[in-house]
């Protein structure tokens, strides 16, 4: 059973304003599509929603109460966000994806067994005693997203995870996602409409600082 | 030509039947040098972190930076004359009678190779890839945990920074000398032991006390080469 999460007029600004006063309920274990324009701030809610920076105004809920401040760990260590660049540690690709469950004191037999799990799920367990920084692109975003599934996260934000990736790595992300299904809250984003109705329960747009579900 | 065949052929008997007085003079040379090395990664470090991962003191941050970055480029004989002028019998430190002591020079060591050491290593951790420190915070690192991070993708080049140290360090000569004197048998080191020899014109010794630093480094920089290679990735 994934959090609930709510968010209240939040608004965001740089150096314009990027999220105007947003609202809504995004159910558990449910997947989002999030779509926009390029500087439509789907990032920017992303790190809001991932509780890695503060809003200018509103709030974002999770469960009991409005989150306030940014180094609420339990929260935090619930949720996780796969960022567009995949951000992998210089190590080999079974560290890499053993990293958050050994952030969260899990022993290290045990982090090695989930993390080679997680790895068969994107179709890396092959690669565990590579280094990290020798796969190419499509692997790199395979392993970040391995990485992210070892540490079972009960909302899970993904912020264009498939951008500028070849069909074939596209297609492993997708069935990696798709396999996540109804066990936890997915909050993707992606300027691929075919993807977004593949992936996504709803289809959600994020234009002019607003979001508003489609279809 | 002949004259130096035969004065490295009595360097090298020197060698393989070392005296006490080689040895003796090696190791006071790596206890000083070593000393002095891994004082200045124990202050350097987090030294080096502070700088990189505080978001306090902004402005003593920058002029730390600075006079690290400045210090690296302190000739050694300036930092001997400091000590000597602080330490001397009317120096405001005389009454301690640290002068022409081993303690001194690994002093000397220490504050010559601090600079290398923080600031090398604190242009290490600054140059990891911000992409990196986000993900270890999206992934739920503390900020203790990402400091860790960071500091772990950073290690080669905190390596650089301490082999960096301990080149110097086992280079000096101007420092070392002001400080400890060069007294047979207490402060004389390789390098000390070297200008002596070379003024006595009693090179066998002092070529032998060559290659053994030429060695030591040698060592050192392969460790750093196979170490470097392990971790290489493009």
């Amino acid at each position: 059973m994934s959090l609930s999460l709510r968010i209240e007029d939040l608004r965001k600004s740089y150096a314009r304003p990027v999220l105007g006063g947003i609202n809504y309920q995004f159910m558990p274990d449910r997947v989002y599509a999030l779509m926009g324009p390029n500087g439509a701030g789907k990032s920017t809610l992303f790190r809001l929603l991932a509780l890695l920076e503060k809003p200018d105004h509103g709030r974002v809920i999770y469960e009991n109460g409005p989150v306030d401040i940014l180094d609420d760990m339990n929260l935090r260590r619930r949720i996780t966000l796969l960022l567009p660049e995949s951000g992998l540690f210089n190590t080999t690709v079974l560290a890499n994806a053993a990293y958050g469950l050994r952030l969260r004191g899990v022993g290290r037999a045990e982090a090695k067994r989930l993390a080679v799990e997680a790895l068969a799920s994107v179709g890396l367990e092959h690669k565990a005693d590579q280094r990290a920084l020798t796969l190419s692109s499509g692997e790199s975003q395979r392993l970040a997203l391995a990485r992210a599934i070892a540490i079972r996260p009960e909302v899970f934000f993904l912020d264009e995870p498939t951008a500028s990736l070849d069909p074939e790595n596209r297609e492993i992300i997708e069935e990696a996602l798709l396999s996540m299904r109804g066990r936890t809250g997915i909050i993707l984003s992606t300027h691929d409409r075919t993807q977004a109705e593949k992936l996504g329960d709803v289809i959600l747009m994020l234009k002019d600082g607003k979001l508003s579900e489609e279809g | 030509m002949h004259y130096i065949i035969l004065v490295l052929k009595d360097a090298l008997s020197l060698l393989l039947h070392p005296s006490r007085e080689l040895i003796g003079v090696v190791v006071l040379s790596m206890l000083v040098s070593g000393g002095g090395l891994i004082a200045a990664a124990i202050a350097g470090l987090p030294l080096a972190a502070f700088l990189a991962f505080s978001t306090r003191f902004a402005h003593l941050r920058t002029v730390t930076v600075h006079l690290l970055n400045t210090f690296m480029g302190m000739p050694p004989v300036v930092a001997g004359l400091a000590l000597y002028l602080l330490l001397s019998r009317s120096g405001p430190f005389g009454v301690l009678g640290l002068l022409y002591t081993p303690s001194i020079m690994a002093l000397a060591q220490f504050l010559l190779a601090l600079p290398l050491v923080a600031a090398l290593s604190h242009s290490a951790m600054v140059a990891v890839r911000p992409e990196v420190i986000l993900a270890a915070r999206s992934l739920g690192a503390s900020p203790f945990q990402r400091v860790r991070t960071v500091i772990y993708e950073a290690r080669y080049g905190i390596i650089a920074g301490l082999m960096a140290g301990f080149g110097r360090v086992m280079a000096e000569v101007g420092a070392v000398i002001i400080v400890g004197g060069n007294i047979k048998g207490y402060t004389r080191t390789m390098t000390t032991a070297i200008a002596l020899e070379t003024d006595k014109g009693d090179f066998e010794l002092a070529i032998a006390l060559g290659i053994l630093l030429l060695a030591i480094s040698l060592v050192m920089n392969f460790s750093m080469y196979f170490f470097q290679r392990k971790g290489k990735y493009q």
